[in-house]
């Protein structure tokens, strides 16, 4: 229930989290606070956050083959079903809970007026897609495979293929934005930004499976890819616990 | 047995990126058509009782460039200090307020929020925290997103005694979290975020 003041939340555990400052990644270096962060319980303004679970959704939000389609074309690319169930550190699945995603193109071509990479566009795909978790914390939804692109940042650096994804959970101190990859992908290893998250079983939980169970036959892959947020420590009433 | 102990880990953050907004501000990003609206974009509703405010601010690196490629999210009660924030609700119970805003900033690495004040709301010692609203930023650069407050300068009583503030050792840091205020129309309360520096801004683990 939005509003309540639920358990506290499992602290974050930073050593888990990139830090801050990843020199390999140079745009953290102006953008990395130089303070320790502040430590504090969590209040009920961080313990509550927004709930979209009656969000009435386009029924193409979560088909980016075909949101942004103009006069009925599809997006070109390696067609695939993402999909994953949103859990908390608990194992209990996030239910209406929101999820983001945003991607460049087939050829690694983001829409964006301030993206000037030489791949072309594609006047079917925009890139950008939602959707909200079912009773057992799934989502799902259809996009093409996003190509590798180039960045500026050490000289012949490239991020590898990936999809940005942003999760609400059900408490604003859950909120969660992170990147998947993709199984197998060598440039994975490469990466200055994958290599922000310091432990390599950290970097592992970022990469979706090639799920051959859940392909849809003459027409699309699928790819699992499972979240975890913060979860809770169970509140003490009365000296009993809640939900145990 | 106290607590179970959690199962799994949590998943690792990664940043926005440069491109944030394709995902989390389409309309701003030029991406027509898709969503009616950016999510978060309009907090008020014309039945939204409490005071109008304008929350606003720049957000500046290390280096003192603005940050222009950053998305700010707020979370705050309402005007009787109740978090009752649901956004998209279609159906009678639904709250006036939404509680949750998001905006991109723009080429000066401003942010601008037209909201209501927040009542103030209880903290966990049972006293009264000072009226405050809750930010995270994210940006190209920003491995994980950034959490701090936004306090009100008219409050200064109320801050005196606030949970939170009270914990921050330093009162020149303290400041870093009071907006000041503009009078006009509607009231603009103006905070300024560094993300680094001698100015750096208090930023928390909570």
């Amino acid at each position: 229930m939005p509003g309540d003041d639920r358990g506290a939340l499992y602290a974050r555990d930073r050593s888990w989290q990139p830090p801050a400052n990843t020199p390999g990644y140079k745009s953290t270096t102006f953008r990395a606070p130089r303070h320790a962060l502040l430590s504090l319980p969590a209040t009920v303004s961080e313990l509550t956050g927004p709930t979209f679970g009656d969000t009435p959704l386009g029924p193409l939000d979560n088909d980016l083959i075909r949101n942004y389609s103009q006069d009925g074309g599809e997006a070109i690319g390696q067609r695939l079903i993402v999909y994953g169930q949103v859990l908390d550190e608990n194992a209990r699945p996030v239910v209406d809970t929101l999820v983001e995603f945003w991607q460049a193109n087939a050829g690694g071509r983001y829409r964006h007026k301030r993206e000037g990479y030489l791949a072309a566009l594609d006047p079917n795909f925009g890139g950008c897609g939602r959707a909200i978790t079912d009773e057992n914390g799934f989502y799902s939804f259809r996009t093409v495979k996003p190509g590798a692109y180039p960045w500026p940042n050490g000289a012949n650096d490239w991020r590898p293929a990936h999809i940005h994804f942003s999760i609400f959970g059900n408490a604003f101190a859950q909120r969660l934005i992170t990147q998947m990859y993709f199984e197998g992908d060598p440039m994975i290893w490469q990466c200055p930004i994958v290599a922000s998250v310091p432990d390599k079983a950290g970097i592992e939980q970022l990469v979706a499976k090639l799920d051959r169970h859940n392909t849809t036959p003459m027409d699309a892959l699928a790819y699992r890819f499972d979240i975890v947020l913060r979860g809770r420590r169970s509140t003490m009433f009365e000296n009993k616990l809640e939900g145990n | 047995m106290l607590h179970p102990v959690p199962t799994l880990k949590e998943t690792p953050s990664q940043t926005a990126g440069p491109y944030v907004h394709i995902g989390l501000t389409p309309n701003f990003a030029e991406i027509r058509g898709i969503y009616d609206a950016d999510p978060g974009a309009t907090m008020v509703s014309p039945d939204t009782r409490g005071e109008r405010i304008v929350v606003s601010g720049r957000i500046i690196d290390g280096a003192g460039a603005a940050v222009s490629d950053a998305v700010v999210e707020i979370w705050q009660a309402d005007t009787d200090g109740s978090y009752t924030g649901q956004v998209g609700r279609t159906s009678n119970s639904r709250p006036t307020f939404t509680g949750w805003g998001r905006q991109a900033t723009n080429s000066e690495g401003v942010f601008l929020f037209e909201t209501i004040k927040p009542g103030p709301v209880r903290g966990p010692d049972g006293t009264l925290m000072a009226p405050h609203i809750a930010l995270w930023i994210v940006a190209r650069g920003i491995n994980i997103g950034l959490q701090t407050r936004l306090y009100f300068a008219d409050e200064e009583a109320a801050n005196g005694t606030d949970f939170v503030l009270s914990r921050i050792p330093d009162p020149k840091r303290r400041a870093t979290l009071i907006a000041r205020k503009e009078e006009g129309d509607v009231p603009r309360y103006v905070l300024d975020i560094h993300l680094q520096g001698d100015r750096e801004t208090v930023f928390f683990d909570m």
